[in-house]
């Protein structure tokens, strides 16, 4: 089993448990947990696919890449943070299940 | 340039505006009507007069003309120019409209006093005379023209002042549409012109469409330039006929008399018949174009070619006469000198015709003096008799109203022309004077001389009938007679002093305007630029010389003859009883009954112009209701039978399919809507679905 491959499986449990996180829990911080999750497996892809992935190992390209990810998402995080915190305000709640004002 | 030529706009403009302001004064503001009415005239009247005394310095050596021309709109490369001018011509016109309106103004005061509607009659005076006054200082035809549609519009609405009697409807809807028809000419004659000449002001500085450069452009080298220049003049003279009631167009004006006493003053006196003979006299040098200064002109083989003064002297020498003939017969006080006012506008046409403008224009100004005094008379003796007009219920007047019967008698002579006391004589005898002279045909002077004979012989069998003998008005009238209506029973009384001074001032005026033109002493003619060859001082010896004599000799015999042939008929044997034939029917019943009837000339256009314009409206009618109703109707149902199956089709055709579309895609969109519960971890699970369905697919598919 290569490096490559143990890396790839690690990232998959790290998004599918993002994943689970995300779907099943209430609590729109948990969820938004998850969703971190997921970001970081995502990234962590692309580190192994950038140091095991056979490109020239002096082009930065994977490390910019991951670099810039991890800043959006932590902007994102802080929005969405944000957006919960003004929610719980109105609704002293940050149970996801209640909030469907935008069905159809 | 004198300051009162720039001024000049003030004097139409000032009536105007009083007219415009009576027209929103309420009902019950009479004194205020007639001063604001009589001040504006009287304004009116003193710059008239300042513009006078400007034009006298000048006088004699005809020349003076000054005029302030403006661009009124332009129109691609061409500008359409108005303007106003001050010459003699306008000079002696503006004086004599607004003296004689003004007179006749303060008359209407007295005559008007019971009318409830005395305010708007003072608007529509007011209009009248700035309408004229606008006409004279024109120095545009086509500034002359709208002031002349605005006289006749005014004296459409004056004629028509009692429009709750039918004839008097009738009357003014009759002077108006006759009178267009006259217009109709003048219009196209006004076109006719501005396309030849490309101008249509009187005078721009040699090159107005009456001085020698345009006229020169318009006669151009050929025939066809006479012809043109003929056929303008025509066409403009048709104008004039139409106004000024010569034949074929004069049956509005006797029909007129159906407005106010004061109103026929005005329209026979200062306005609206003055009106036709004003325009041929300013528009002269295109009437009798001096062909030898027209360079360039139609080569001339000795003798000048004819032009429109021949039809002019024609006109007027034949409605002379036939107006005198038709006015021997007539019983309606009024309508006696309305016939009396077409036969003088003969003559001044007559005048104009043989002699030129002055000649005409003299008649002009004393005739507007002296039947302004006639019409006021008349009018005063219908006041004093209770609305009475048939001259033969009245009689014996000369008694209860001595002031009218004396100004009467004085305007009766002035029109006679009973010899060198009255200014009718001096101006009759300088237009038979310039007949007799008259290159063409000795003809025009007899008719002008059988002209006199009668006016003398029908003046005096009008004054025998209402100022002498006794008074008949309890007799009744023949049946013939049975349309006028009854007045109300009572004593004549002298009509107050509001109208008699008038009526004095005038009476004046006609005896003292005649000197102006006398072969001794020929002011008015030198002043309006005639050449007579005169020093301009008095010259008593130009009346003593054999000619002269000799035709004054004439027309006193003329004269002479008509008052006694009239005395001897009517005044030596008054009548007692209204109901007694004229002594003139019964020598001549047949003679007679044709002038009664005014020649049938109204018989006859009704029996011919108006069956002919009656047969047309039928004509029109049936083609209307049958040829081009039916297409409107086919036009109707073709569209109706369009709509319904537009409808139709609209209907189960595209609502239906909208219809179902709109209730299919609402099912859908509701189902769509439920889709999206707003539950967020519902759509992130529906994400999560499709990733991994795409993954399978993908790892499915080999990764490729």
């Amino acid at each position: 089993m290569s490096p490559l491959e143990r890396y790839l499986i690690v990232a998959a449990l790290l998004f599918g448990i993002g994943l689970a996180g995300a779907l099943t829990r209430r609590n729109a911080i948990l969820v938004l947990a998850g969703i971190e999750l997921m970001l970081t497996a995502a990234n962590l892809n692309f580190i192994a696919f950038w140091r095991y992935g056979g490109h020239p190992a002096d082009s930065g390209t994977g490390i910019v890449f991951v670099l810039f990810s991890i800043a959006v998402a932590a902007a994102e995080t802080a929005v969405g943070l944000a957006l919960i915190v003004t929610i719980y305000r109105h609704r002293h709640s940050t149970k996801l299940d209640e909030f469907d004002e935008l069905k159809g | 340039m004198n300051w009162i030529v720039h001024q000049l706009w003030l004097i139409p403009a000032l009536p105007f505006l009083a007219a415009g302001v009576l027209a929103l004064t309420p009902r019950r503001q009479r004194a205020f009507a007639a001063r604001l009415a009589i001040s504006a005239l009287a304004v009116s009247l003193a710059l008239s007069c300042a513009a006078f005394v400007a034009t006298l310095g000048h006088a004699g050596t005809g020349t003076f003309r000054e005029r302030v021309n403006f661009t009124w709109f332009q129109f691609g490369d061409q500008a359409l120019r108005l303007g106003w001018v001050l010459d003699p011509l306008a000079a002696v016109m503006l004086v004599m409209v607004s003296f004689v309106g003004l007179l006749i103004f303060i008359y209407s005061v007295g005559y008007m006093a019971h009318d409830a509607n005395f305010t708007r009659f003072f608007c529509f005076l007011a209009l009248f005379a700035g309408a004229m006054l606008g006409l004279v200082i024109a120095n545009s035809l086509l500034l002359l023209f709208v002031c002349w549609e605005l006289v006749g519009l005014a004296s459409y609405l004056l004629i028509g002042f009692w429009f709750h009697k039918p004839e008097a409807a009738a009357a003014a809807k009759k002077a108006f549409i006759t009178t267009r028809i006259g217009d109709v000419a003048l219009f196209l004659g006004m076109l006719w012109l501005y396309s030849a000449g490309g101008t249509l002001l009187f005078y721009d500085a040699g090159e107005g469409c009456l001085e020698n450069a345009a006229l020169a452009r318009i006669a151009g080298p050929s025939l066809v330039g006479w012809g043109t220049l003929v056929g303008i003049s025509l066409l403009i003279f048709g104008g004039a006929i139409g106004k000024s009631g010569q034949l074929p167009l004069h049956v509005w004006l006797p029909d007129a008399m159906e407005g106010p006493t004061p109103v026929s003053a005005l329209i026979h006196a200062a306005t609206m018949v003055a009106a036709g003979v004003f325009l041929v006299a300013r528009v002269f040098p295109l009437m009798k174009p001096d062909w030898p200064s027209l360079a360039g002109g139609i080569p001339l083989a000795g003798t000048p070619p004819p032009d429109a003064t021949l039809a002019i002297t024609w006109v007027g020498a034949i409605t002379a006469v036939f107006a005198a003939l038709i006015a021997v017969a007539q019983t309606d006080i009024k309508r006696i000198l309305a016939y009396s006012t077409v036969s003088q506008l003969g003559y001044m046409f007559l005048g104009l015709g043989v002699g030129g403008v002055a000649v005409g224009m003299f008649h002009l100004l004393t005739h507007a003096c002296f039947k302004a005094l006639l019409f006021l008379g008349a009018g005063s003796v219908i006041h004093g008799c209770h609305d009475e007009q048939d001259i033969r219920r009245m009689g014996g007047l000369r008694r209860p109203m001595p002031v009218t019967f004396a100004t009467y008698a004085v305007g009766m002579m002035a029109l006679s022309g009973v010899p060198l006391l009255f200014s009718g004589f001096w101006s009759k005898d300088e237009i038979l004077h310039a007949a007799h002279g008259w290159a063409g045909s000795r003809i025009p002077f007899y008719l002008g001389l059988f002209g006199a004979l009668l006016t003398a012989f029908y003046m005096t069998r009008q004054m025998v009938y209402v100022f002498f003998g006794q008074r008949r008005a309890a007799s009744t009238p023949p049946a013939a007679a049975s349309g006028i209506r009854h007045p109300a029973s009572g004593e004549p009384h002298e009509s107050p002093l509001v109208m008699t001074v008038p009526l004095a001032i005038l009476a004046v005026s006609a005896i003292v305007l005649g000197f102006l033109g006398t072969p001794a002493w020929p002011w008015l003619q030198t002043y309006l630029g005639a050449d007579h060859g005169g020093s301009g001082g008095v010259e008593l010896a130009k009346l003593l010389t054999k000619e002269t004599l000799w035709l004054m000799a004439i027309s006193t015999a003329v004269v002479t003859a008509g008052i006694g042939l009239a005395w001897r008929w009517y005044g030596q044997r008054p009548i007692t009883d209204a109901g007694t034939p004229d002594p003139l029917q019964m020598s001549f019943p047949a003679a007679f009954r044709w002038l009664r009837q005014k020649f049938f000339v109204d018989e006859f256009y009704a029996a011919t112009v108006i069956r002919a314009h009656a047969a047309w409206a039928r004509f029109s009618d049936l083609l209307d209701a049958w040829l081009w109703g039916g297409l409107v109707l086919a036009v109707h149902f073709l569209t109706q039978g369009l709509s319904w199956a537009s409808r139709f089709f609209d209907e189960y055709v595209v609502n239906l399919g909208f219809d179902a579309a709109c209730r299919r895609l609402r099912r859908d969109g509701a189902f769509a809507a439920g889709l999206s519960d707003g539950k967020l971890q519902n759509y992130l699970r529906g994400i999560g679905t499709a990733f991994a369905c795409l993954l399978v697919l993908l790892l499915w598919g080999g990764c490729r």
